[in-house]
């Protein structure tokens, strides 16, 4: 049930990408706004229609200029969740999941709203909910659609940092039991990086980058679009022991780290997304140092960029971790690949959000498409 | 008190709201939704009835209905009787003279549903006829109903056109404005004061119901 897109256009905005998405697998298409990756989504939808353009799902055509099909939205088996969610103000929680089912089933309903968290909230308005809720309304009714594709046009964007983070979370729990493709659209490189498998990063209709999300963020020149300031390399981590001091230590393939709180009960698996400018260097174990997580490792790359900056791959156990450190000090270090360095990171650097529960672990849920 | 006058007045006014609602429905909504180049002319010509004056309508619509006009004659060979000072003919001018009351709120209703609404029912699967019955018709109701009670009342005080096309035959083209006005010529002033006051309740009635209904509609939406 492969996800094939191709689209061409001039107005209202240059677009020449295509992409493939693969059953099971999150895609997020990152860029500014304006970038044409809404349009995009709704290319897929069928809600906007390019000169030339393809929208294949596992086989079958909902869109081909060349062959002259065109499906209607409402023909495409496709689940959105709407940057403002668009829920029917007139219906309740249950009402709204119902609408998009081919034959309303209450039970069903429930069901799909106990999944998003929302148990006994179904007889609610939307206007009586909080905008977390009314995302996850929106979540359960894009599902009840049993769609062949599920679209997330900006999902996280209307809601405070604190709800997010706990709609992240609940994503990635649900992420394990979705077969279909799933296409994220989304402006914020952290939330690409928590929750997508790959990554197209997109700039004036055109693809910068494509690959999974480990490539695309070390590569500074397909970020320099997002931001040279957001690369960064997840470090998979596991939740080791909260220490009284209100730090959590995880073991990772790097030896141990400790960071401010992280949820989870001991032996959670999370990723923690490690930010290369908050990395510094160093040839000699330092001693000393506030910092407490410092790591030994080996230089594999040393990239330049544009600026005054170089990115230092540093490949420490398994794991590859990245420093943007200046071109000054690479030369003062002499750093060549093969050297053996030191890379410290400072446990407060490590924002809260930049901290994502693995999703192989995921709270055991009921299968959501069948 | 002229009951038959009121009677034929509220049936003039009922079958002209049945008639209109769908065709509100249909070009408010086109309206609402699509962009045409001609677009600013339909809605003008939609608007016209409102700023012509009643007498040169009523002229206009008497002649387009005659005997002598395609209209009138293709009526005449249908039902065996002239459409002009019929009730029938008092039921079509009033639809096209109510056009503008019908379709402008209702083309207002219409646009208050957010485009992005319209673009979830579809992606919810529903087909524009569903979509339009669960989700448009729901929202766009406020609209809908100004434009029946702005059709309800507009055709019971309507005169100098019912004069020009119905002329004043009791029991078929005689409304209650013309019997007001016909009970004044005959200086019976308490008849025509009575039949004043029950029309100014009768429309105050509406306009209360429609103010209560979309006040109780938008209480549970914001």
């Amino acid at each position: 049930m492969a996800l094939d897109v191709m689209a061409e256009a001039r107005s209202p905005i240059p677009l020449d990408v295509a992409f493939r998405v693969e059953p099971g697998e999150v895609l997020a298409l990152v860029g500014h706004s304006g970038s044409g990756k809404t349009t995009l989504l709704r290319t897929i939808a069928g809600l906007w229609r390019p000169v030339r353009g393809r929208v294949t799902v596992n086989g079958t055509r909902w869109l081909d200029t060349v062959a002259q099909v065109d499906l209607a939205p409402h023909r495409r088996r496709l689940g959105i969740v709407f940057q403002n969610y668009a829920l029917f103000p007139h219906m309740t929680a249950a009402q709204n999941v119902m609408a998009a089912m081919d034959r309303a089933d209450p039970r069903e309903a429930e069901r799909l709203l106990d999944l998003v968290n929302l148990h006994g909230l179904s007889d609610r308005m939307p206007a009586q909910l909080s905008g977390g809720q009314q995302q996850r309304v929106a979540v359960a009714r894009a599902l009840a659609r049993r769609p062949q594709v599920l679209l997330l046009d900006e999902p996280f964007s209307a809601v405070d940092r604190a709800t997010r983070e706990k709609l992240h979370a609940e994503i990635i729990a649900l992420r394990a039991h979705l077969k279909m493709p799933v296409v994220l659209v989304t402006h914020d490189v952290n939330e690409a990086q928590l929750l997508a498998d790959r990554m197209v990063v997109i700039e004036k209709g055109s693809v910068v980058r494509a690959g999974s999300t480990a490539q695309v963020m070390a590569d500074p020149d397909a970020l320099r679009a997002m931001g040279i300031r957001e690369v960064a390399a997840m470090l998979p981590a596991t939740v080791a022991e909260h220490l009284p001091d209100g730090l959590t230590r995880l073991d990772a393939a790097t030896g141990p780290l400790f960071l401010p709180t992280v949820e989870g009960a001991p032996g959670t698996r999370v990723h923690v997304r490690v930010m290369a400018h908050e990395v510094i260097l160093s040839r000699a174990r330092p001693e000393g140092l506030s910092a407490q997580n410092i790591l030994a490792g080996r230089v594999t790359r040393v990239v330049p960029g544009v600026g005054p900056g170089v990115m230092v791959h540093v490949t420490v156990g398994d794991h590859e971790i990245l420093a943007r450190i200046t071109r000054r000090a690479a030369e003062q270090l002499h750093l060549q690949p093969g050297d053996t360095v030191h890379a410290i990171l400072k446990s407060m650097s490590v924002a809260r959000d930049h901290v994502a529960r693995a999703r192989d672990t995921a709270p055991d849920l009921k299968q959501v498409t069948r | 008190m002229d009951w038959t006058a009121l009677w034929l007045s509220l049936r003039l006014a009922g079958w002209t709201v049945l008639f209109l609602l769908p065709v509100g429905i249909v070009m408010g909504r086109f309206l609402a939704y699509r962009q045409f180049r001609s677009k600013g002319l339909v809605e003008a010509v939609v608007m016209l009835p409102l700023v012509l004056p009643p007498t040169v309508f009523g002229f206009c619509l008497l002649v387009a209905f005659g005997r002598n006009s395609p209209v009138g004659d293709l009526w005449q060979s249908l039902f065996g009787h002239q459409l002009v000072f019929s009730f029938e003919g008092l039921v079509l001018a009033s639809i096209i003279f109510n056009l503008p009351f019908a379709i402008q709120p209702a083309q207002r209703g219409f646009e208050a549903v957010p485009a992005e609404l319209r673009e979830a029912a579809a992606c919810c699967g529903m087909s524009p006829l569903r979509s339009l019955w669960k989700v448009e018709l729901p929202l766009a109701w406020p609209g809908l109903m100004t434009a029946m009670v702005l059709t309800f009342a507009h055709t019971l005080g309507e005169f100098g056109i019912v004069l020009m096309v119905g002329g004043s035959i009791p029991g078929e083209t005689r409304t209650i404005a013309i019997s007001i006005y016909d009970r004044v010529q005959a200086f019976d002033g308490q008849s025509a004061a009575i039949m004043s006051a029950v029309l100014v309740t009768i429309s105050l009635f509406t306009i209360a119901v429609t103010f209560w209904l979309s006040a109780r509609l938008g209480r549970g939406l914001s």
